[in-house]
């Protein structure tokens, strides 16, 4: 888990580096930096073969569903390797359904109904996997989060409803757009089963979406997972959130995910620090050989554009 | 649905109401609640339910109840749906269809008689598909939902009461395959949905003044078959386009275009359009009868075109 987690910051701290320094990626980008713990928890109680609908903020759902990060980084680059040839982006990298992380949307909130029939069709079919859809505070006030969710519940879907409250929809605080007192509520509205978790603490998020998963498998439940947690950064990669309070920042910096999972394996002395830093380099070596793999590619050619419109069989 | 067990339908009272227009007659009683399902009055769930579905390896046939309804849905059908083998680089396919009518005719005022299929043009990935009679409603649909794309499958309300022949045995209509309906040598009506039986009335009608009609049913119009449309223009060198839309924008407009495009030095005499009249759709029955395209309003084009 501290692999992968260190994986997603590296990997956004060089998407961000990228953008800003070196004027190497352009176009839209949302960085997952600060809600590792959300993505790497949940994906941990999946099985590997479950799906997951994510979002425009999908590069850290991507590479804790074991999107190769050299497809991603090759994606962000607009390159034919990448894992949807370039022509998804940034929003859309966590599209690559060989590891079950089958789609990304950049609409807020339309994954929701999506997830719905997914997890309608895997009941159907008698599956023994189950959805997962990720989606934000922002996502809780449109129209397609509430038909979506109440499908979900009425029909029993075995579907995930993560949450991520990371307190901002773009500028926006949650208290100054969720009527309720709490997105959960919402959930439990809709009569489903609802947990509200602490979203910057891995073991947390993995316990939970653990019972969640369970539910899901065995008796075909819902269950809506509020994680609470933090965006370090902007909305995108442009944004310097100059909107929030410094004291806020801080007081959500101390509390970094990354900073207190490694605390509690190094006082739980389930790793040493010499581990914590071979699995760095480690993280940090994939990062610069995916930058490597990305530079390296060719865009696609574009007289070939028009046949990924239509599915020909 | 017997040929394929994947084959499931989902919309607003189309099981045990067995269909706000008994399209979906006697399915639930066939195939059960899980195949047939009745869902709330949720149409973005309804559609994203179809697009998830069919991500999950099913071949959804969602029912919008009317096309009116379209646009609370249109972020999963013109966002989601047509573009996800796209964006995703070819990893991904879509099969649904979705199903709708329009009630142009039916006394349904404003807000449940639209016919909007000049708006999915604008939406590569999508395709468009409209049946003028039973037999190719059949063939179109069984085409429609084995196609591995997304499908919108727009009926006419008026037409649910036509009588035509369909056989029991299977077939299928190749979608972006116009048929020509009648043959003509003087001016071709291209017609699209309902307009193909007023175009046909207007060529019986036109023959007695001694005018030849060729009558065209485009039957989808992504993929739209130019290529029989053109054929027929070059041989006619005139062309009228009757659809039952706003005539801004409309489905004619696209059609005109692609004409000119391609057989401009061919034509005689402009391309006129026969459309509804830039206003929403009147509730007063004798104003809607004036407002919609009809048999004589294209009699009426031709001859004027054709100086009789």
């Amino acid at each position: 888990m501290l692999q992968s987690m260190l994986l997603l910051r590296r990997f956004e701290e060089k998407v961000e580096e990228l953008f800003m320094v070196k004027g190497a990626l352009i176009g839209p980008s949302h960085l997952y930096l600060g809600q590792e713990a959300v993505a790497v928890g949940a994906m941990s109680a999946l099985a590997p073969d479950d799906l997951t609908v994510t979002t425009y903020r999908g590069h850290g759902h991507a590479l804790a569903k074991r999107v190769p990060a050299k497809l991603c980084m090759a994606e962000l680059f607009g390159k034919e390797t990448g894992n949807c040839k370039g022509l998804g982006g940034s929003m859309h990298v966590a599209i690559y359904p060989k590891t079950g992380s089958l789609y990304a949307t950049a609409i807020v909130g339309s994954g929701i109904p999506i997830a719905a029939g997914v997890g309608l069709g895997l009941k159907q079919k008698k599956s023994k996997n189950i959805v997962a859809t990720f989606f934000g505070d922002g996502a809780c006030n449109t129209g397609a989060f509430h038909e979506g969710t109440n499908l979900i519940a009425v029909w029993k879907l075995p579907v995930l409803l993560f949450c991520e409250n990371n307190q901002y929809a773009m500028s926006t605080p949650v208290k100054r757009a969720v009527s309720s007192p709490s997105i959960a509520e919402r959930g439990r509205a809709y009569g489903m089963e609802t947990i509200v978790v602490d979203g910057n603490d891995v073991i947390s998020v993995y316990v939970a979406a653990k019972i969640a998963a369970e539910r899901a498998r065995s008796r075909s439940e819902p269950t809506f997972l509020e994680c609470v947690t933090y965006k370090m950064k902007g909305h995108g990669v442009y944004d310097k959130a100059e909107y929030r309070p410094k004291e806020e920042v801080e007081k959500w910096l101390a509390r970094d995910p990354i900073i207190v999972f490694k605390k509690k394996l190094l006082d739980g002395k389930t790793m040493t620090q010499s581990e914590i830093d071979a699995v760095e380099d480690k993280v940090k070596q994939e990062i610069e050989e995916s930058v490597e793999f990305a530079m390296q590619g060719s865009f696609l050619p574009f007289n070939t554009i028009q046949s990924y419109v239509y599915a020909e069989e | 649905m017997l040929r394929d067990p994947n084959v499931i339908l989902l919309g607003e009272e189309i099981g045990v109401f067995n269909g706000v227009y008994k399209v979906t007659r006697g399915l639930l009683d066939e195939f059960g609640p899980e195949r047939v399902r009745d869902t709330p009055i949720s149409e973005a769930a309804i559609a994203g339910a179809a697009v998830g579905l069919a991500l999950a390896g099913l071949k959804p046939v969602a029912e919008i109840m009317y096309m009116d309804f379209l646009p609370i849905c249109m972020d999963q059908l013109a966002t989601q749906a047509a573009k996800m083998r796209f964006m995703s680089g070819g990893q991904l396919k879509v099969p649904m269809v979705l199903r709708t009518q329009y009630s142009l005719g039916r006394q349904h005022g404003s807000q449940h008689s639209q016919f909007t299929p000049a708006w999915f043009l604008q939406v590569p990935g999508i395709k468009i598909v409209l049946p003028s009679n039973p037999y190719d409603a059949k063939g179109l649909l069984k085409s429609s939902i084995r196609d591995p794309n997304p499908v919108l499958f727009i009926e006419s309300g008026l037409l649910y009461r036509t009588k035509g022949p369909v056989p029991e045995e299977e077939y299928t209509i190749p979608l972006g395959q116009a048929e020509v309906k009648r043959k003509g040598e003087d001016i071709t009506i291209v017609g699209i949905s309902r307009q193909v039986g007023e175009a046909l009335s207007a060529a019986i009608k036109l023959e007695q003044s001694g005018i030849s009609a060729e009558v065209i049913d485009v039957r989808t119009l992504q993929p739209l078959d130019l290529k029989t449309i053109v054929e027929s223009v070059k041989r006619t060198s005139r062309l009228v386009i009757a659809s039952d839309d706003v005539k801004t924008g409309g489905v004619g407009a696209e059609i005109s275009a692609s004409v000119s495009e391609n057989a401009f030095g061919y034509l005689d005499a402009p391309i006129a359009r026969i459309a509804c009249p830039d206003t929403p759709i009147p509730f007063s029955p004798p104003l809607e009868q004036s407002y919609m395209p009809n048999a004589d309003k294209i009699v009426e084009t031709v001859k004027a075109i054709m100086g009789k």
